[in-house]
């Protein structure tokens, strides 16, 4: 350990060559940002019990469907909105945003001919493995282009298996026993601020459900996409994994460049039951704001695993680098005699960007385990904090935890805070924490300089090198977009 | 949740000040009446924490509240015989002695002895008497008044501990500082105010002894200002043992000028509920700050340390060491926060808390916290929670060791980390046969 830090910390003087090669490449351009043009249907700005009734009234809800979000609307008008994040924006007006926007016309589609052709380039923009890809990639795809399932792939050989794989509204429609069953049961919809708001009006998501002793063949995708100007998207996942099934799902994000600061408020629950095992992988990428700070995503975000079952688990592993303000804490209810949940984060924060993310791991059952590994890197006037809650329950015999947050700071005007929270009420668990933050290491860029190795690439090295210990987590196709974005974000940032 | 309790409270200590003020008879004109009407409209005005402000989140301060104290000044208490406190005192090293029973300076009691010249060491109501000037820019200019506590502590502060060292003065001997707390008919408030100087290229040594006589209930409130001057050191001890049904809070706030040194050693055996807020401010470069704190609980007993160092300027150190040891249903709360300001670069910063549990009851909430604002530091920090080593227990078993001494062992192995660095030999000894003492355990032969 000491060695390690020791090689994070020790610093020299950058010349002002690098400092000049670090600005060029700060100052890179988003590069997803475009818009697609296509025609959507966009709810009037407002909220209130009619905008809620007509939300789910477009999307053909059943009427206990309804009844639910008005209740959590209901909810919602009497919370307050919370401000103790280490984070720091303008009031956002809830009656100013509109809470539904549909690509227009929707007409049930059965292959990909059918899809808009618009629509087809932005997804091949972004690199979504649909049409050829789709084979070569091996990665079923739920599409959400601004809130709505445009096009579902690999249903059919998901079929076969019994794996349910659909856009919630679908789910809703053909199974409501397991949406009454399992929706709200992780994250109630009087859980917090945001995920009440989100209750009330989500807009669509992915519903996965993998059966008992099902392994899910493949690696189970959403692209979100944020496309029309004003439009907060109110995703809301909901992945169930049965007795001994097993089931890893990727989400992954970019949006075009605005000036209106978008909100974001998704909720995403699992559910493992018995011996059943879930990794959920984010590559979150979304418009950061430009480097005055203006614009951006506001990420706002409730997501939470539960170990129902014994031997269960739950893995999480994230690499945030977009969005204005981030705020999320992906977090692991470990009920289940010996689960297991795990939690590796990277976050990079650059320019204007805040981000106060982490996780909770709460501890309830015998012998159960976590594991938290986060990495923080601000540069430029960011601000990065690490927020996390172990709690070990006085009845949670032997469990054991480990967390480990390291920071990484590229400027002298960024910042980088820990906020770790431990609490123990059983004295046969052992809990560690660990926490470093350091400068980039200026003689490992010298060293790297020194073998011909230009700066930016040197910093790239370090950095992903600082970041290794999560991006092995990641899925391999995601492994790689995260290197990249990792290198987009931090272009030209040490100073 | 209680606010009538927090309400009533307020009221309660605002009610009792016009007697207090009237015994005060000639010196409600010095500077310091103005200091405490000031903070007795803050004490009006401000609440007492409740368990929604993040900085009290796991300590519950109804218990105190609940309870009509009396501040010393006006409330009778049992006189103390100068041989009735000699079984409180650290002993077998040379030291200045002064005493305090509920907070006001015993004279009688006290055995200062022979001073260099310069050297002020006495009551904070004697030398708002005789030395006005030596204490007036500084006595509460570094404290804020944040919380009703520490209003409550400035609207009737009187007396407490003053030591002076002026510059390039080095007092070998160090003082040794008996609060001895008691009550018996009224329900005693001590209150006191310490202060203490360190001149430029000064030294010394202050051992903070509270004691709690009889087992009676009392509240201890203090709030110490610590001033360290440049190229000064100060060794702080804090060692307190107040009655298991008694209070305590204090609130030390320090301040450090160019190349100084301050080590803070917070010892903490007694007390219902424990509260410790230790602040320091880096105010110049090349600063050195230790803080190591040890805490031990038994029975219901809540104890919660808040440290907090400033890291303002660059080239400044700071290193924390604090440990715990929870039996019974005792609770213990630790929350070490640390910033680095913008421009203080070259900070090194590292902090460690642990914490062990010797029963199935007792529980811990440790909060460490780092706050970065500057690029070019070192800085760390570690939590563990855990329990005694089963492996280690089960090899010095294996030698013949009984299952009881056994664990002795590894209790004074673990707390020896923080005595170990306690720079007064005799006191290191009678620190461990304490930590015994206090947690009713086997305890080791002091000869190996």
């Amino acid at each position: 350990m000491n060695e390690i830090e020791e090689k994070k910390t020790i610093s020299t003087e950058t010349s002002s060559d690098d400092m000049k090669v670090l600005d060029d490449l700060t100052s890179s351009e988003y590069k997803w940002g475009f818009i697609t043009d296509i025609e959507s249907e966009t709810a009037a700005k407002g909220l209130n019990e009619d905008v809620v009734r007509m939300i789910s009234k477009k999307k053909n809800e059943p009427e206990w469907m309804t009844e639910w979000r008005l209740k959590a609307f209901r909810y919602w008008q009497k919370m307050e909105e919370p401000n103790w994040p280490n984070v720091h924006y303008p009031k956002i007006n809830f009656q100013d945003i509109s809470y539904y926007s549909a690509p227009k016309q929707k007409p049930k589609l059965n292959s990909l001919d059918e899809v808009d052709p618009e629509l087809l380039k932005t997804f091949e923009k972004l690199g979504i493995p649909l049409g050829e890809q789709k084979l070569l990639a091996g990665v079923a795809v739920d599409a959400v282009f601004d809130s709505v399932s445009v096009a579902t792939t690999f249903r059919e050989s998901l079929k076969e298996k019994g794996i349910i794989f659909c856009s919630i509204s679908e789910a809703v429609k053909e199974h409501p026993e397991l949406i009454k069953k399992y929706l709200g049961s992780v994250v109630p919809y009087t859980d917090n601020f945001y995920a009440s708001l989100n209750a009330a009006v989500f807009s669509d998501g992915s519903f996965v459900w993998i059966p008992k002793g099902v392994r899910c063949p493949m690696e189970l995708s959403t692209y979100f996409r944020i496309n029309s100007q004003d439009t907060g998207q109110f995703e809301r996942t909901l992945i169930v994994a049965e007795e001994g099934a097993y089931v890893s799902y990727l989400e992954g994000c970019t949006a075009p460049i605005r000036d209106n600061n978008q909100l974001h408020a998704a909720v995403v629950e699992l559910v493992t039951m018995d011996n059943a095992e879930m990794k959920y992988s984010t590559v979150q990428n979304w418009y950061p704001g430009d480097k005055e700070g203006k614009g951006g995503i506001y990420n706002f975000v409730t997501k939470r695993g539960a170990c129902r079952g014994k031997n269960s688990k739950i893995s999480w592993t994230q690499v945030e680098t977009g969005s204005a303000i981030t705020w999320k804490y992906p977090s692991c209810i470990l009920q289940g005699d010996n689960s297991v949940g795990e939690f590796y984060s990277v976050a990079v924060t650059n320019n204007y960007q805040q981000a106060d993310t982490g996780t909770k791991m709460i501890h309830l059952g015998k012998n159960t385990k976590s594991t938290v590994v986060s990495k923080g890197i601000s540069a430029g006037f960011s601000n990065n904090s690490y927020r996390g809650l172990i709690k070990i329950g006085k009845n949670a015999e032997g469990s054991r935890n480990y967390t480990q947050c390291d920071s990484m700071l590229m400027s002298d005007k960024c910042g980088a805070h820990t906020f770790p929270y431990i609490e123990v009420e059983n004295e046969s668990s052992k809990v560690e924490h660990e926490a470093t933050t350091s400068k980039i290491g200026e003689d490992q860029i010298f060293y790297l300089n020194q073998r011909g190795i230009s700066t930016e690439d040197a910093v790239n090295m370090i950095v992903n090198g600082f970041c290794k210990e999560v991006f092995k987590e990641l899925p391999m196709e995601f492994a790689v977009e995260a290197q990249k974005l990792l290198a987009i974000s931090l272009e030209g940032s040490v100073g | 949740m209680s606010n009538i309790e927090h309400k009533s409270a307020n009221e309660w200590y605002v009610s009792r000040f016009r007697t207090f003020e009237d015994k005060l008879n000639g010196q409600s004109k010095s500077f310091l009446h103005d200091i405490r009407k000031n903070a007795l409209v803050n004490l009006a005005e401000l609440s007492f924490p409740t368990n929604r402000n993040e900085e009290w989140k796991y300590t519950n301060v109804t218990p105190i509240l609940k309870q009509n104290f009396i501040p010393a000044m006006i409330s009778t208490f049992p006189k103390i015989k100068k041989e009735e406190i000699k079984q409180f005192l650290f002993k077998d090293f040379d030291y200045h002695l002064i005493v305090f029973v509920n907070g006001l300076f015993a004279e009688e009691l006290s055995t200062i002895g022979n001073l260099p010249k310069g050297v002020i060491v006495g009551g904070l109501n004697r030398v708002t008497k005789n030395n006005p000037d030596s204490i007036s820019k500084y006595i509460n200019n570094l404290s804020k008044i944040d919380n009703a506590f520490n209003a409550l502590n400035t609207a009737y502060s009187y007396d407490g501990l003053v030591v002076i060292v002026p510059e390039g003065m080095i007092l070998e001997k160090p003082i040794q500082v008996l609060f001895l707390n008691t009550s018996k008919d009224d329900l005693v408030l001590s209150v006191p105010r310490n202060l203490i100087i360190a001149g430029k290229n000064s030294q010394v040594s202050v051992i903070t002894n509270y004691r709690g006589y009889g087992n009676k209930t009392y509240f201890s409130n203090i709030i110490t200002e610590v001033y360290v001057e440049e190229n000064a050191i100060v060794d702080f001890y804090k060692i307190q043992n107040e009655n298991d049904e008694s209070f305590h809070i204090e609130k030390v706030q320090a301040i450090q000028k160019k190349n100084s040194v301050f080590n803070h050693y917070n010892i903490n055996f007694g007390g219902a509920i424990v509260r410790n807020d230790i602040n320091t401010l880096h105010d110049d470069q090349n600063i050195e700050t230790h803080y190591y704190g040890l805490y031990l609980a038994h029975g219901k007993q809540h104890v919660d340390n808040h440290t907090f160092i400033d890291h303002a300027k660059p080239n400044c150190m700071s290193n924390e060491l604090y440990k715990g040891i929870l039996d019974d249903n005792s609770r213990g709360v630790f929350n070490g926060k640390i910033i680095v300001r913008k421009d203080a670069q070259k900070t090194n910063a590292y902090q460690q808390n642990k914490t062990i549990l010797l029963s199935k009851t007792a529980t811990i909430d440790t909060k460490p916290q780092l706050e970065i604002f500057a690029d070019d530091v070192k800085c760390s920090h570690g939590a563990t929670v855990g329990h005694l080593d089963d492996t280690s227990e089960f090899y010095i078993r294996s030698r013949g060791v009984p299952q009881e001494l056994a664990k002795s062992m590894l209790i004074r192995a673990f707390a020896n980390d923080v005595i170990d660095t306690i720079k007064i030999e005799p006191l290191k000894e009678q620190l461990n046969h304490m930590i015994f003492e206090h947690l009713h355990r086997v305890e080791i032969e002091n000869k190996v």
